[in-house]
């Protein structure tokens, strides 16, 4: 575990935030696609209203161990834990899936019932779309389409929040203020929230916990002790990910992957984007 | 490049021209047609002249005649349209939703949608007769495979990601039918429709000609017999402006219930 200067009483903070989360336990969770093993031995467990960031090279599986989450693909073995109804999972994917024919408000009331229309133009103010509730979403950028994809996720309070790479296609800006919009909501609701990642500063900004996956199982589990709201020119978040960087590109890639070429930089935090 | 920017005025002349371009032609083709059958150039057993093609049709709605025929033609069509679209839109709704339907039928019907309709006729005779079940059944089997191959493509192309967002949202049967799958396929069954539309003239007019009473095409093949050109051309010219009305029905709903579409929505 890794232990930053900055260290201080978040953890028992976060241990009071706890209530309105999802507990996981994940026992040898496994899942294969025909031959081939995706994931192997996945032992995992996140304590209630923890941020957990995912990273891994690409195919690395990460997608595949949210859906097994999700309910929307059967595990080929072990055992998952999750305390809660289905009903309590929302995910988030990277394109933002709005229904084109669908007016903002009436995706984001998805599956509701009429009732709770109030409470969603309540939750689209809270993204800062509330004035856009009568477009047609073909009408957004991109940026505000997953915020509308948030929204839609945190209409039903979900207990726990899977994030499949919800910022992968935001330009850098509206990508640092989505992950501060997603951080505060985070804060308010105390849902558990499993974000996955390609980019390492987005990890180390939002989670408490980040976990690298290679060949199908957890390589790195990593407790990020960082003070929140986070400051990305801090030397702990350098050393934070530094350490994840230097883990990830410790291991060769594959042939089979389509991997960047590991080039060798004396400071990681400039290559935050290579995996 | 640079562009200068036109003055309200040059910009408004510049509006009108750009909107009685496309008319320029066909009224100079007009006036020609009209100056060649008046000097006798143009034989009226060929063409009559557009004012006899106006006085005609003004004869004939006067009289009420045009308007029977037209009722008679209109009603055949909507009928036809009506049996064969919505046959068209059930079975591929069924073919395109459920695996064991689709195996069931969808083999004969793609045998079958091979054989022009028109190329039945002989044998819809032999069943019908003459009457109005024979006509209503080649337009409703011409009409039924544009609107069964849109529906059930677009069932089947309703976007994967959408149908299992939807699903992990709680959308079950009925609901998930309706908020997604419906309306994703929605695009491509009114691209059947408005295709079948313009089918369903050209298979009445088929049908009106080589067998009818009453009906535009009645009409047209009575006034050839008797060499009323002008009455001929008015049916022709009918089929054309229904033709377009039913073709800006279609658009119409495009409009209205792809709202939503970007390629659709009305600037
Ligand atoms: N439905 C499927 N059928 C067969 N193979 C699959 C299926 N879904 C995923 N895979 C395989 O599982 C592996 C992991 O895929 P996954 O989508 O989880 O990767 P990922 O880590 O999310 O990658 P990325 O970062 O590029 O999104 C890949 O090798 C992929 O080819
Ligand atoms: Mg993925």
């Amino acid at each position: 575990m890794y232990f930053s200067p900055e260290e201080s009483s978040q953890v028992s903070e976060a241990a009071a935030r706890s209530s309105n989360g999802a507990a996981l336990k994940l026992r040898g969770l496994e899942k294969s696609f025909g031959a081939r093993r995706v994931l192997r031995d996945i032992d995992l467990d996140i304590r209630p209203g923890q941020f957990v960031a995912i990273v891994g090279r690409s195919g690395c599986g990460k997608s595949t161990l949210l859906r097994l989450l999700a309910s929307l693909d059967e595990a080929s073995g072990g055992s998952m834990q999750i305390d809660g109804q289905r009903g309590d999972i929302r995910m988030m994917f990277q394109d933002s899936r709005l229904l084109p024919w669908k007016h903002v408000i009436d995706n984001v009331t998805l599956g509701l019932a009429p009732a709770h229309r109030r409470h969603a133009q309540e939750v689209l103010d809270r993204v800062g779309l509330g004035d856009r509730a009568r477009d047609w979403p073909s009408r957004l950028s991109g940026g505000q389409r997953q915020r509308i994809a948030l929204a839609r996720a945190l209409v039903h309070s979900p207990r726990l929040l899977l994030l499949d790479e919800p910022l992968g296609a935001l330009d850098a800006l509206t990508r640092i203020e989505m992950q501060q919009l997603i951080e505060s909501l985070w804060l308010e609701q105390g849902f558990t929230a499993i974000l996955v990642t390609h980019d390492v500063q987005e990890a180390v900004a939002l989670a408490d916990r980040v976990l690298l996956i290679e060949d199908g199982a957890i390589a790195l589990d990593l407790d990020i002790r960082l003070a929140r709201p986070r400051e990305r020119a801090s030397t702990g978040f350098s050393a934070c990910e530094a350490r994840i960087l230097s883990r990830v590109l410790s291991s060769p890639a594959r042939d089979d992957e389509a991997a960047v070429p590991e080039p060798v930089f004396s400071n990681f935090t400039r290559i935050s984007w290579a995996i | 490049m640079t562009h200068a920017i036109p003055s309200p005025q040059a910009g408004a002349a510049a509006r009108a021209a750009k909107r009685l371009l496309p008319w320029s032609l066909p009224i100079v083709l007009i006036i020609v047609w009209q100056l060649a059958a008046q000097s006798g150039w143009l034989s009226s057993r060929v063409l009559p002249a557009p004012l006899d093609v106006v006085k005609a049709f003004w004869t004939l709605t006067a009289s009420g005649e045009l308007f029977r025929h037209v009722a008679v033609s209109a009603r055949r069509a909507l009928a036809g349209f009506a049996i064969g679209g919505a046959l068209g839109l059930l079975l591929g709704l069924a073919t395109g939703s459920w695996r064991r339907a689709e195996l069931l039928l969808d083999t004969t019907v793609q045998m079958i949608r091979n054989i022009p309709p028109l190329a039945l006729i002989p044998l819809v005779i032999l069943w019908f007769g003459i009457d109005e079940t024979a006509k209503l059944f080649l337009v409703a089997l011409g009409v039924f495979f544009p609107v069964y191959i849109n529906t059930f493509h677009g069932i089947r192309s309703v976007d994967a990601g959408l149908i299992e967002m939807g699903r992990s949202y709680g959308l079950r049967g009925w609901s998930l039918y309706r908020d997604i799958i419906l309306p994703g396929a929605l695009p491509s069954i009114l691209v059947g429709v408005r295709f079948s539309l313009g089918f369903m003239w050209v298979i009445l007019i088929v049908a009106e000609t080589i067998s009818a009473q009453e009906g535009i095409g009645y009409m047209t093949m009575n006034a050839r017999e008797f060499l009323m050109t002008d009455v001929v051309l008015v049916g022709i010219l009918l089929y054309a402006l229904l033709g377009k009305l039913a073709d800006q029905l279609a658009r119409g709903l495009e409009r209205r219930w792809l709202s939503w579409h970007p390629n659709y929505s009305s600037r």
